[in-house]
């Protein structure tokens, strides 16, 4: 099972890179929400994935699932959620402003 | 008194909170901003006292024992960076409402301001690797809101490219903590660094210290990493750079020193030596980048990446001389930057422009102006008496017991490189004949000075006066090259 989920965080991840690269901004915020969700799906392999196990640590419980990825993710998907909302209404506003959303022409060379 | 070590965090979260309910008052929120600031600097500085006197303090969020719960560690190193964040914060705090903000003030510039406050103190005193990412996450958070604030087409334009390098440095963060978290089974800095001396392949510790430090130079501008920096920090009003110029670079390469003193100490001849190359890099290009532009602001704004190339070379040569020369020119650097860029603000705002080619003959109009910005020069450059000579002396003398010649001839030309570049602000924009500028008028700027004044005054003193810090920075640079204190503070209570 850790095997698939590394391949899946994987293949996000490259998908997300590639579209990072790509000149649309629409495609480079596509490329952020991938990349978040790839290591997302690296952060729950790395705690190691159990089914069937509860969270819980007592004596006696040799068997349980680790908590502490969980709590990492929840925080993690939070506040890339709240990144990804902004990002995408700046780059609404700012390819209102510019009149383009293609990065090459948002170089700006005016100020040198 | 463990409590402590939470008030630097919540005192501005609250002062933020409370200050979005008077967001319409603008004359009440400068009030109120003005009184928080100042108790805050007050906690920072009682902290600090309170650190240096009697050790350690450690706080257990939630009454969790340390590896399981979140901990804060007030230690020295934390303390004087909180102090001198809080000291940045109230001189800007007395700056802003001079500062030409207009409008920027009604929409939660003062909120956002003590969120980033909030923000930088939390990255300081956090003893929790995800921690410090939320902490990242809460600065950078309000750093976008002051960037974009005001927005203009420039501003939009840059401040989207600066969320979009922090977005994608931040996910890396999360991934070097995942992995991290696979092989030592924790996310406790302490617990991880008692770990990590037992990993038997120490070279997968070595591919995530270089991950995450890619993450950390990414945020702290350090070559080659910085080409985000110049242009995005000049964008927002000067108060708001002066922010970022003084604190979130900083934040990273306290992060670096940090990690790279307590975690990833097993293998420095590949990392540590790697950071005395970057060091010599990223003081040419930064300095040739100050040099090559006729831009007031920008110039200030690349000087940034020679300062951090200094810190870092401290913690490449990781004895003790380098490492308080790194903490002294860490706390000279955050000190002068603000005094700084709030300067060129200044220039730029009585000029009219900050291109220099147009300026000239500013002295006739502004003489204190003029020798202000000549002794922040000689400040910046490390000129003796002042304290980027302590710092640089340090940091030098750090680098040749280790026989790294190159790098420190290498660090004195850049230090005369720097020099130059602020004298050629000198000389271009205040030299010249009483009409180069015909349309110049006298503004009042005495309120825009005074805190410039103070943070200049300060950095006068910690170089006259380094006598009186010197122990102390080397009591604290002793303490951050033995990790086992640290960690016993931590977890054996």
């Amino acid at each position: 099972m850790e095997i698939i989920t590394s391949i899946l965080a994987g293949v996000l991840f490259a998908t997300a890179i590639y579209n990072l690269l790509q000149k649309q901004l629409i495609r480079i915020i596509i490329g952020t929400a991938l990349i978040s969700h790839g290591a997302h799906i690296l952060i729950l392999t790395m705690g190691r994935l159990k089914a069937g196990q509860p969270p819980i640590l007592r004596e006696g419980i040799s068997n349980y699932t680790d908590p502490l990825p969980q709590a990492l993710i929840l925080t993690s998907i939070v506040i890339s959620f709240g990144v990804t909302s902004l990002l995408l209404v700046l780059a609404y506003r700012a390819s209102q402003e510019n009149n383009t959303d293609i990065m090459e022409e948002l170089r700006g060379n005016e100020n040198e | 008194m463990s409590n402590l070590a939470v008030l630097p965090i919540i005192i501005p979260l609250i002062s933020a909170i409370i200050l979005i309910f008077f967001h319409r008052k603008v004359k009440l929120s400068r009030v109120l901003t003005k009184l928080f600031s100042l108790i805050s600097l007050g906690t920072a500085g009682y902290i600090t006292w309170y650190v240096l006197e009697n050790g350690t303090i450690i706080l257990n969020t939630g009454d969790w024992i340390a590896p399981y719960g979140i901990i804060l560690v007030m230690d020295g190193l934390a303390a004087i960076l909180v102090l001198t964040t809080n000291v940045i914060a109230t001189a800007c705090a007395f700056y802003a409402p001079y500062a030409g903000l207009e409008k920027r003030e009604i929409y939660y510039f003062y909120p956002f301001f003590f969120f980033l406050i909030t923000g930088v103190s939390g990255a300081f005193i956090t003893g929790d690797l995800f921690n410090l990412f939320v902490f990242f996450e809460v600065l950078l958070m309000a750093s976008y809101g002051l960037i974009v604030l005001g927005g203009g087409k420039v501003q939009l334009r840059e401040s989207l490219k600066y969320l979009l390098i922090n977005l994608f440095s931040s996910m890396l963060f999360v991934t070097a903590v995942a992995f991290l978290y696979a092989v030592v089974g924790t996310v406790n800095m302490a617990q991880i660094a008692e770990r990590v001396q037992e990993v038997e392949q120490q070279g997968i510790i070595t591919t995530i210290g270089i991950l995450l430090f890619f993450v950390f130079a990414t945020k702290a501008a350090l070559f080659p990493l910085y080409y985000w920096l110049p242009k995005s920090y000049i964008v927002p009003n000067p108060v708001i750079s002066a922010l970022f110029g003084a604190l979130l670079t900083k934040v990273g390469i306290y992060s670096i020193l940090r990690t790279f003193s307590l975690i990833f100490i097993h293998k420095t001849d590949l990392t540590h030596d790697m950071f005395i190359w970057i060091a010599g890099l990223s003081m040419i290009f930064g300095v040739i980048g100050a040099l090559s532009t006729s831009n007031i602001k920008l110039i200030i704004a690349y000087n940034i990446i020679p300062a951090i190339g200094f810190i870092i070379l401290g913690i490449g040569v990781l004895n003790p001389d380098g490492i308080s020369g790194s903490i002294y020119y860490l706390i000279h650097d955050m000190i002068i930057k603000t005094a700084l860029f709030l300067l060129v603000g200044v220039i730029a705002s009585v000029a009219g422009t900050s291109d220099l080619r147009k300026m000239g003959g500013l002295i006739h109009y502004y003489p204190s102006l003029g020798w202000l910005l000549f002794l922040s020069g000689a400040v910046l450059a490390g000129l003796p008496p002042f304290s980027g000579f302590i710092g640089k002396l340090l940091l030098l003398k750090g680098a040749f017991e280790e026989g790294e010649i190159a790098i420190v001839i290498i660090g004195l030309l850049t230090s005369l490189l720097i020099l130059y570049s602020i004298v050629k602000i000198f000389i271009n924009g205040f030299w010249g004949d009483k009409e180069a500028m015909t349309h110049i008028e006298k503004k009042p700027i005495n309120g825009l000075l005074t805190p410039i004044v103070s943070l200049l005054a300060l950095s006068v003193l910690l170089g006259v006066g380094a006598e009186l810090f010197y122990p102390h920075i080397e009591s604290i640079a002793t303490y951050l090259l033995d990790p086992e204190i640290y960690i016993d503070s931590v977890l054996k209570e």
